[in-house]
This record gives C-alpha cells, sequence and structure tokens, in this order.
C-alpha cells in the first residue's frame, strides 16, 4: 500500500468569531472544523462537497496551511506541517499549490500574466529561462504566448481561470487545492476548464483536492468524495459508491437537490413523509 | 384574451451604439413561468430590467414595444408608466441580503411598498403580510418582522423577498435568478415555494436562471438567449426532449449531470460559437439597413 | 464617463495642472518673472488699483498694498514658499503615514493596534490649534513650518492607507504570493503596496493643497516664517486689514489660495484614475 500524500488526523480548526467580538477585546474563537480524520491518496482528485458552513474552505485552507491548525495534525508527503511556520513552509510551497475560487481577485491587477506566473517560479530557484518557462505554462493551459503582457481585465472569466491554473501547475506541485474553481462561471467555461483540469491532473499525476458545492461536477471529476457538514465529515467514499448508495440521508439529500436539466414533473412535489407533522 | 406580458421586437443599445438587446420578441401568458435562460452577457437580466423600467441610463431602447397586459408601457407618461409597473408586476432579486435595508427591520420593509404604493391601511397591509409569511412556511412572523435582515440566514430572507413579491397580487413577477446565491437543498425549497405560490395566485413569472436544470424544473415556455438575442423559444417540455438550435444543444451537452457524468461537462464547440457569431452579425446587419 | 477622459485627456487635469506648473514656474524663476521687488516701499505708490481700474500704474498689475509694494511681485514670491512648504510637508507626511499605514493594514494584529491607538490620539487634537502650538515650540521659520504640518497631517495618510492595505490583504492574490513561497514583507511590497499606490498619489496632491492652506493659517497669525518675506497667509492678513480702502490686496491672494488648493485637489483625483489600469 502506498503511503497517502496527506494524512490528517483528530483536525481541528478555530478562527475569531467577529460577530461576537466584544467593543473591547479580542473576538471568541469558534471552531470552524471540529476533528477530522482522512487520507488524500496520491495521484487521484478527491472531492469535498458541502453547503455554505460546512468547513470545505476552511479544511483546504489548512491542507496548504494557510492556516493553522488548533488541534490534530497534518502530514504532508510523510512529514509533519502541522505546526511549520512561514519560513519552515517556504521550502514546501513549491509542492502545495492552490487554484482559488474567483481569478479576479487571486490576480493582482498591477501585475502582467507574464509576471504574476513568474513570481512562484522565482521564488522557487526557477529563474533561470523565465520566458520560456512562461510561454510553456501558457502553452499548458492553452492560451498564446503572447497573453504573457497583458493584464487581468484585458481577459476573460474563463481566460483569467486558465492563468489560475497556469500559475499553480508551473511548479510541477505535488499537490494542488481547487477551491470552488468553477463556481463563477458560465456552464460552457466551467466545461472547459474542468476537462483541462482533469486532463492535466492525469497528465502530470497530480494529487488533488477538489472543493465544490456541486456534486455533478465532483462526479465527473472525482474518484474519492468527503461530503462535510458543519465542520464534521458526514461521509467519505468512492465517487461511484456515493452516488449509487449513500450511506447518509444527508448525503441523498443532497444528491436529490440537484436540479437535472430534464424533465421531472414530480421533483417539486413535497415527498409524503415530509407532508407528516413534525 | 391579452397576454400578460408581450414583447415585441425589442433593441436596445448601449452609448457607443453595440446593440444589447437585439429584436426581442416574448409573450407570458397569464399564470405561466416562462424561464430566460443565458450565460453572462446574454442580456437576460437586462430584459427583466426593461420590463420593469428599471434599466441603467446607459442603455437605450430604440424600437420595439412591451405590453403589460394590454397596455402599451411606451405609450405611458412616465407616472403613469411608473403607477402602472408598481400596481401590476413585483421582483424577486438574486441577493437576498443586498435587496433588503441591513439598517430597518422586515416587516416595514414588507408592508412599505403596500402602503405607499397601493395605498392600504397598515392595519390591512400587516394581515396580509403575515398570510403570505405563513404560505412561505415561516412559522414564527412576530419574530421575523421584529428581526434585521442580517439576523436572518439566506433561506430565510429569500422566503420574505418571495412572500413581499406575492403580497400586492401582482399580475406579473420578475424573478432574476433567485436562487443562485443558495445551497442546493435550500434551492429546492425556494423552487417549491415559488411554484406552489406560483400556481395558487395564478401569478405569471419571468424567470431569469442560467441553470437549465431549474429551468426544467420550474418553466412551462423558455426563451434561449445569447448576446441578446433569442435564439431558440419553445415549451419547456420540447425544449428539453428536442432542443432545434445548436447553442441550446451545445449548453444542454456542457451542463453538468451526476447521472450521466461522462456524457455531459462537454466544452461547446467552436463551430457552434463561430455559427452564433455569424448569426448575429447577420442579425446586426438587417437590423442596421432600415435604421441606417 | 468615455473612455478618453479616463485616459487622463480630461480638462480637469488640464486646467488643473496648468495652473499649478504656472503657479511653480513662477514661484521658481521669481526673480525674472516678477515685475518689482516684492519687498521695495514706495510711499508714492500706496495702493494703487489693479490695472483695469482708474489710478492704475503700469508695471503694477494687480496694483500695490499700503506700503506701495507690488502685489503680484509679492504673490510670485509668496508662492515659493507656498510650493516649497506643499512638497516638502506633504511628502513626509506621506512617508511617515503611509509607511505606518500599510504596516498597520497589512500585518494587522498588534502593530495594528497600536498605531490605530496613536491615530486615534492624534486625531482628537484640533489641527490647527496643534499646528499653532507645534510652531510656537519649534520656532517660526520655514522648516519649522514644513515639521509642523507633517507631524499633524501624517495620520490622514495613515488612517486611508491601513484601510486600503487591509482590504488588499484579503484578495486572494495575497495568498496567492504566501502559496508562492513569498514572506511577509516581500508581499507587502510587492502585491499590496503598487495598488495602494494610486490612493497615495491622489492623498499626497491633496495633501499638498491642504499644506498650503495651512501655512496661509500660520501665516495669517503670524507665526510662519519671517514676517518681511510675502506669504500668500499674510498677504491676505495685511489685505484683511485694508479691505475698505483696497480690497484687490485681499482678493487675489484669496483667489490665488482657492485656485492653487482645488487645483491639487482636482490633479490628485485625474492622476489617481490615470494610474489605475483598472478604472483606466
Amino acid at each position: 500500500m502506498v503511503e497517502p500524500l496527506f494524512s490528517v488526523r483528530g483536525l481541528k480548526v478555530a478562527l475569531p468569531d467577529m460577530t461576537r467580538k466584544p467593543l473591547i477585546g479580542r473576538a471568541p474563537l469558534a471552531e470552524i472544523l471540529k476533528g477530522l480524520d482522512f487520507d488524500l491518496p496520491r495521484g487521484s482528485v478527491t472531492g469535498i462537497v458541502g453547503e455554505s458552513g460546512s468547513g470545505k474552505s476552511t479544511l483546504g485552507r489548512a491542507l496548504v496551511r494557510l492556516l493553522e491548525p488548533s488541534a490534530g495534525s497534518i502530514a504532508f508527503d510523510g512529514r509533519d506541517i502541522t505546526h511549520l511556520p512561514e519560513a519552515g513552509l517556504r521550502p514546501l510551497r513549491r509542492d502545495l499549490q492552490m487554484i482559488f475560487q474567483d481569478p479576479m481577485s487571486s490576480l493582482n491587477p498591477r501585475r502582467t500574466i507574464g509576471s504574476i506566473i513568474a513570481a512562484p517560479l522565482k521564488q522557487n530557484g526557477l529563474g533561470d529561462r523565465l520566458k520560456e518557462r512562461i510561454a510553456e505554462a501558457l502553452q499548458r493551459v492553452g492560451l498564446p504566448q503572447s497573453f504573457a503582457s497583458r493584464y487581468r481585465h484585458e481577459l476573460s472569466g474563463g481566460q483569467r481561470q486558465r492563468v489560475g491554473i497556469a500559475r499553480a501547475l508551473a511548479l510541477s506541485p505535488k499537490f494542488v487545492l481547487a477551491d470552488e474553481i468553477v463556481s463563477g462561471l458560465d456552464v460552457s467555461t466551467q466545461a472547459q476548464i474542468l476537462t483541462l483540469l482533469e486532463k492535466l491532473a492525469a497528465e502530470m499525476g497530480l494529487t488533488v483536492a477538489f472543493i465544490s458545492h456541486d456534486l455533478s461536477v465532483i462526479r465527473r471529476l472525482c474518484k474519492q468524495v468527503i461530503v462535510m457538514r458543519e465542520g464534521r465529515i458526514v461521509e467519505a467514499s468512492a465517487t461511484d459508491a456515493l452516488f449509487e448508495n449513500p450511506a447518509e440521508a444527508y448525503t441523498r439529500d443532497l444528491i436529490v437537490a440537484i436540479p437535472l436539466p430534464e424533465i421531472d414533473a414530480g421533483w417539486l412535489d413535497v415527498p409524503a413523509a415530509a407532508k407528516a407533522p413534525t | 384574451m391579452n397576454a400578460c406580458l408581450e414583447i415585441n421586437n425589442l433593441s436596445a443599445v448601449l452609448p457607443n451604439g453595440q446593440r444589447v438587446l437585439r429584436s426581442v420578441s416574448l409573450s407570458v401568458q397569464p399564470g405561466e413561468v416562462r424561464a430566460l435562460v443565458g450565460e453572462s452577457g446574454a442580456g437576460k437580466t437586462m430584459i427583466g430590467k426593461a420590463v420593469l423600467g428599471v434599466l441603467p441610463s446607459s442603455v437605450r431602447i430604440v424600437e420595439g414595444d412591451m405590453k403589460l397586459e394590454g397596455e402599451d408601457l411606451g405609450k405611458l407618461q412616465p407616472k403613469a408608466r411608473r403607477t402602472l409597473i408598481g400596481a401590476r408586476t413585483a421582483l424577486i432579486p438574486q441577493d437576498p441580503l443586498t435587496a433588503l435595508n441591513p439598517s430597518r427591520r422586515i416587516g416595514p420593509q414588507m408592508t412599505d411598498r403596500l402602503v405607499r404604493i397601493l395605498g392600504w391601511g397598515g392595519e390591512k397591509a400587516d394581515t396580509r403580510i403575515r398570510q403570505l409569511l405563513d404560505e412561505v412556511q415561516i412559522r414564527d412572523p412576530d419574530r421575523v418582522l421584529k428581526s434585521y435582515p442580517h439576523e436572518l440566514s439566506g433561506g430565510m430572507r429569500q422566503r420574505v423577498l418571495i412572500a413581499a413579491a406575492f403580497a400586492a397580487e401582482p399580475r406579473l413577477i420578475v424573478a432574476d435568478e433567485p436562487t443562485t446565491a443558495l445551497d442546493v437543498t435550500v434551492q429546492k425549497q425556494i423552487l417549491r415555494l415559488i411554484a406552489a405560490l406560483q400556481r395558487e395566485h395564478g401569478t405569471a413569472i419571468l424567470f431569469v436562471t442560467h441553470d437549465l436544470g431549474v429551468v426544467a424544473k420550474i418553466s412551462q415556455k423558455v426563451s434561449v438567449l445569447y448576446a441578446g438575442k433569442v435564439v431558440e423559444e419553445a415549451d419547456t417540455v420540447a425544449l428539453f426532449a428536442a432542443p432545434q438550435h445548436p447553442y441550446t444543444r451545445a449548453l444542454m451537452a456542457a451542463t453538468p449531470r451526476y447521472t450521466d457524468p461522462f456524457a455531459s461537462l462537454k466544452p461547446v464547440d467552436e463551430a457552434v460559437l463561430a455559427g452564433l457569431a455569424a448569426e448575429i452579425a447577420a442579425a446586426d446587419q438587417a437590423w442596421r439597413r432600415p435604421h441606417g | 464617463m468615455d473612455k478618453a477622459s479616463r485616459r487622463g485627456l480630461s480638462p480637469r487635469l488640464w486646467l488643473a495642472g496648468g495652473w499649478l506648473l504656472l503657479a511653480l514656474l513662477a514661484a521658481i524663476f521669481a526673480p525674472l518673472v516678477a515685475p518689482q521687488d516684492p519687498l521695495a516701499q514706495d510711499l508714492m505708490l500706496e495702493r494703487l488699483p489693479p490695472f483695469w481700474l482708474n489710478g492704475a500704474e503700469p508695471g503694477y498689475w494687480l496694483g500695490t498694498d499700503s506700503l506701495g509694494r507690488d502685489l503680484l511681485s509679492r504673490l510670485i514670491f509668496g508662492g515659493r514658499i507656498a510650493f516649497m512648504v506643499a512638497f516638502a510637508a506633504a511628502i513626509a507626511a506621506c512617508l511617515v503615514g503611509s509607511t505606518l499605514g500599510l504596516i498597520a493594514g497589512y500585518f494587522g494584529g498588534w502593530a495594528d493596534r497600536i498605531i490605530s491607538r496613536i491615530v486615534d490620539i492624534w486625531m482628537a487634537f484640533p489641527p490647527v490649534l496643534f499646528a499653532i502650538l507645534l510652531v510656537a515650540v519649534l520656532g517660526t521659520g520655514l522648516s519649522s513650518v514644513i515639521l509642523a504640518i507633517a507631524i499633524i497631517d501624517w495620520t490622514r495618510f495613515c488612517r486611508v492607507i491601513r484601510a486600503e492595505a487591509m482590504g488588499q490583504s484579503r484578495m486572494d492574490y495575497v495568498e496567492n504570493a504566501r502559496i508562492a513561497g513569498y514572506g511577509r514583507i516581500g508581499i507587502m511590497l510587492r502585491e499590496v503596496l503598487p495598488n495602494v499606490v494610486p490612493s497615495i498619489v491622489a492623498l499626497l496632491s491633496l495633501e499638498m493643497g491642504i499644506a498650503v492652506i495651512v501655512e496661509a493659517i500660520l501665516s495669517f497669525v503670524n507665526l510662519s516664517i519671517s514676517t518681511d518675506d510675502p506669504t500668500w497667509g499674510g498677504l491676505i492678513a495685511e489685505g484683511r486689514l485694508s479691505i475698505h480702502q483696497a480690497w484687490w490686496v485681499l482678493v487675489f491672494p484669496l483667489i490665488t489660495l482657492i485656485l492653487t488648493v482645488l487645483s491639487f485637489s482636482q490633479f490628485g483625483e485625474a492622476l489617481k484614475t490615470r494610474f489605475d489600469p483598472v478604472l483606466r
């Protein structure tokens, strides 16, 4: 059995709750993740799904250590990174990359696309042959080399997200976190971006954590799925098994709530069980 | 019988002369739900705004007419038009948070419209609002009416706005992506509510959405838009059984389906987009000729 | 607004910039362009009216004051002090305020708490009284005036830049830079600073206008530079005394002051739009 890339045990993350901040003094901590145990196997895409407030984005940020856990442990590639300080993380950043939800806010408006892609390269000792590497990264995501001199506002939504992918993959990382990367895109663009990520993940043998609220997309892209709710894991299993035979009622509810693009006259009817007085 | 809403050959332009609505025609019969579906920039929200008379000042209608229950909106004086639109239409907005004033309690915000526009008495308005809150299954109306918007969840806020929209018994509701910001399980509840209220009150709805799944579940008629042009118009059942336009087919193939993951999520073919661009260009040329 | 005017071809940029350039050049080359010696008194020529009124003398275009000194020349020489104060004080306030604001906004935490508290306390002092008090302590003179204005007004930069940096630090590209392996200072300079530069530029220009006003106020209460050198505030103070006999001695310095301050603020706003690739 190959050792998993990520091994997470008893993970807890608490963040300041600004809604309960007193007039004077610090905001009290609210526990967002309440003890998670899971592994991410190497070389495959794992879906993390949940509704708003489930903690899925917080989990993602903890994995790439943009947040520090308050308890538990995260082992990455056999190394404990739970409380590694910023300086200790820096050499690992090369292998811990991230694609953001909003390509608008993840690209600095004052930098050219070329300089945005160059940043992680320079910082990780790949500053030589920079022009070539940028062109390569752009080509990988199907963008022409001329895009290197453009700015964020000159690109369409889909092109911006391609740049986000190019940047994350420029270092050939071991792990990529993709946080709701298509939720702001039109369906036609969404399909392009997802098939691109699918293809690149397979070609480069990437381990991907794919965070999404959309189970339809997860079914296509992911080999296994973690279903989250209110900071806990509801269910984690292989994708096909999850869809064909969800173990938890919550998972089943999530699946049947998706409106499929096909006529189903009974979909909006209230099920008999729910009509009964509670 | 008059259609509830009839839009004929409506064209609107930006200051630079670019058309944002391209000879749009559509109608909504009383008690019917018509979906306007398209991607961003398709002009679907723009049509909703045109109907409600709230187009941004940069957009100018240059041709066509809109009839609300047979009354030609273009022929009315601005004040009469506002009164008519105010009395017969309502909006369910996309973002329930920005649609509500954060510094006022829910109650007065909901009754305001009934009191100011329809001239109802405070007590009558209050009774009506409570009745509607009951219909959207809000069980503790006293607490909700006394709350500020931020004290309610997203789903609750959307319920409040649905209740407010139906309260004045409008003939037509424009629903502008009302469930886009919501979680799927909440979306399903909200769609259920809208469908139930719509049926009960016999209200016509112009339902703006980008999601073909939502179209399939909520509407009887559908107009597919691209770049401000209606590319296909059909009964919803017929559209899903046999989509005619290549763009409609491409949209359906691009929409993910968990029941058939590998037959869905197909990127839109370049040839389809090229065909669309040619279609738009031809339409613009034909339109420009008589308009100089 | 259409695209052409966003690119900075707007009349307000030209008008404001034109006035500032004219005034600045006149101030720099004051000895060459001033028609008279600004200090030369001639009681034969007292209270001459401006050129279009009866009794005007050629060479004294805007008239003279009660001691027969040429008003235009005094305005031009007064501009030297006004601009010197404007540039030096605004840049000093900007450097201190923007640096602290950037640190407070980006790093947050205790750095923010300390800096913000200082700003709060600072802002509780009425600025003009604060300035008068400072100059009284530091003594009169050009450098004291500059120092006083910088000491009072750095908070203006600090507050605005802190808020902007705070907004910037929540942007995904800041996290993106961490993912890329940048350190905190590197991210602050590389990702945050360039995005607050347009605001700094606009504030800097605005602050120059404010510095001109504060200097004028200090001159007005006789606390600025030595009383011999003409300053705009000093001219206004003198003009106030002879308002009934010679209105022009008050009105022309006032117009000059207003035009300059307005031009600085308009120029800054126009520059901000021009600097911003997003608005452009």
